[in-house]
């Protein structure tokens, strides 16, 4: 479905993907784990248009989107939930659900969509009219998943959506994703977390300073003994 | 059924603010029923550096610039042919102008169109800066307006300025349009545009992954702005009756950001307020520049005393309400979302 061929960023002078080669296919959860600085997020960014290309492709149900502009890419059906989670602050719950669906006009659907937000996040639905900013950061997290699917996306793409909670939240993050996957959702998962994204992911990449060093279902990676002693701690 | 109550209350004002200009218009002095007039400019003034400032959170200083362009183009085109002759004793005015005199509400959307313009022709470049350095840019360009005012001496009359425009502002102008403007702009935010607007304040970063061009929002905001604060300048000028480069120093864009900020950053309810409070508030402290008798001591009068106090009252304010004079009632002033 989403296809990265080659991908390579710079920063200025700095390389910070040197030839990424992704595939996803429909309906799965594919995941990208790799230390801090590896390339996980700016491939996101990448693929979504928030940083330049330096070279490579990516397609899209084998269509070139590598120069298609972010607003259109959103529009056709690529969401990002952004790292830090990002919700508009000062607005209410409400408005940044809106916000979500701002390319879509379909009123009625969008109506339905909010609607559907706040029965999967019912949190959500009591805080409606809260500005984001005073929101737990659990809840911030929801709000931010709950914006990216008033996309109304094919694709989902995460940014380390469990960074920065507490333990039982995270759990509960992952349970919506494996939620999400069921409703018939693509997701891309960018985790630091490695082992409860391999847990969930039916394929994973490894990354290490802008290159793919190792991939393959998620079980498996979680049985490889490099992956263990590098990413989930298991002594050797 | 609230949409229902809160058209009435909305129609309910309308009609007071229209009794009160006529009222105002009928018993008050020339001198208060002129607050007044000067309190409808604020209004406008404040809301439009509040869509560029408060709502879109770019950080703009150069409104003196754009009121200066809406100002003269006013006073160029509305002031009659022999005027402008004795106007242009050093230099006569470029000919197409010469012969030019319109109505003050052609001049007017004149006004506000260059201006807008001229913010896009700005903008276009400058606004991909952010924060302080926008600020800098902003306020560059206003001093540059003023100082190519001041040089073209057949086009503005330099630094004689321009006297004997003719006073068509009255408070159904002024305060026409600054209902204009409060419409606009509330409509405005209400809407898919005004969202975007907020958003893009909020988190570039997070606007820019929903699909919001960013670009595109802040040049249109600015554009807005600029095209209220050209008008508003050219109320002025139908005001005052007489202009000149000076007028427009950075001190202007100052006395508007204070009522921006006094009004509380993108709230449309305050800024109106805090509009009206601060015109009315200078004028109402001007006797403490006088020297006052207090019965067992005689004070001087010192002038720009009342700028002191005013500045005192404006801190305290300002920390007493650091998010503008109305607080969100129940969460709901600035939402824009119907329930």
């Amino acid at each position: 479905m989403l296809q990265v061929i080659d991908l390579h960023v710079n920063y200025g002078g700095i390389t910070a993907l040197r030839g990424i080669n992704l595939t996803i296919e429909e309906n799965q959860i594919v995941t990208l784990i790799g230390a801090n600085g590896a390339g996980k997020s700016s491939t996101l960014r990448a693929i979504m248009g928030l940083v330049p290309k330096a070279s490579g492709k990516v397609l899209y149900k084998d269509e070139d989107f590598t120069n298609v502009p972010t607003k259109d890419i959103v529009a056709s059906g690529i969401a990002m939930v952004p790292e830090g989670r990002r919700v508009f602050a000062d607005l209410t719950v409400e408005e940044n659900l809106v916000l979500g669906a701002y390319t879509r006009t379909d009123q009625k659907a969008i109506a339905k969509d909010i609607k559907s937000v706040y029965e999967t996040f019912p949190r959500l639905k009591e805080r409606s009219w809260q500005k984001a900013g005073t929101l737990s950061g659990g809840e911030q997290q929801m709000l931010a998943v709950g914006r990216a699917l008033m996309v109304n996306p094919k694709i989902l793409m995460m940014d380390e959506p469990s960074l920065g909670l507490a333990p039982l939240l995270v759990k509960d993050i992952f349970e919506i994703i494996d939620l999400l996957r069921e409703r018939g959702n693509t997701i891309l998962l960018v985790e630091q977390n490695a082992r409860k994204a391999l847990e969930i992911a039916d394929y994973a990449y490894v990354l290490e300073t802008g290159q793919l060093v190792l991939e393959g279902p998620g079980k498996t990676l979680l049985e490889d003994q490099r992956v263990q002693e590098a990413y989930l701690g298991v002594a050797r | 059924m609230r949409e229902k109550n809160k058209r009435h209350v909305t129609l309910l004002i309308l009609a007071l603010t229209i009794l009160g200009l006529f009222l105002a218009n009928r018993f008050l002095d020339p001198y208060k029923v002129r607050v007044i007039n000067l309190s409808g400019i604020y209004v406008t003034l404040g809301l439009s550096m509040n869509l560029i400032n408060g709502m879109t959170g770019m950080f703009s200083l150069g409104h003196a610039g754009f009121m200066a362009v809406g100002a003269y183009t006013v006073g160029i085109l509305t002031m009659p042919i022999t005027m402008k002759e004795m106007n242009f004793f050093m230099q006569p005015i470029v000919p197409f102008l010469a012969n030019v005199e319109w109505g003050f509400l052609p001049a007017l959307i004149a006004a506000g169109l260059i201006s807008a313009l001229l913010g896009v022709l700005i903008g276009a470049p400058v606004l991909r800066l952010t924060d302080d350095y926008l600020a800098i840019a902003t306020l560059g360009f206003a001093e540059i307006i003023r100082v190519v005012f001041t040089n073209t001496q057949s086009l503005t009359n330099g630094a004689l300025g321009l006297k004997g425009i003719p006073n068509y502002t009255n408070t159904w102008w002024s305060w026409g349009v600054a209902l204009v403007t409060i419409w606009f702009i509330s409509y405005l935010m209400r809407g898919t545009y005004g969202k975007a607007f907020l958003a893009v304040r909020e988190d570039e970063v997070a606007a820019r992954a929903m699909g919001i061009n960013l670009f595109k929002h802040k040049v249109m905001s600015f554009a807005f702005g600029c095209f209220f604060a050209g008008v508003a300048g050219g109320l002025m000028a139908g005001l005052l009756g007489t202009i000149d480069p000076n007028m427009f120093r950075i001190t202007l864009t100052f006395n508007i950001l204070l009522i921006v900020v006094l009004g509380g950053l993108g709230k449309i309810g305050g800024t109106i307020i805090a509009a009206v409070i601060v015109t009315a508030g200078m004028e109402t402290l001007r006797f403490l520049d006088e020297s006052m008798d207090l019965g067992f001591v005689q004070i001087k009068g010192i002038p720009g005393m009342r700028m002191v106090v005013f500045s005192i009252i404006l801190i305290v304010a300002v920390i007493l309400r650091e998010k503008g004079l109305l607080r969100r009632p129940k969460g709901r002033e600035f939402t824009y979302v119907k329930n």
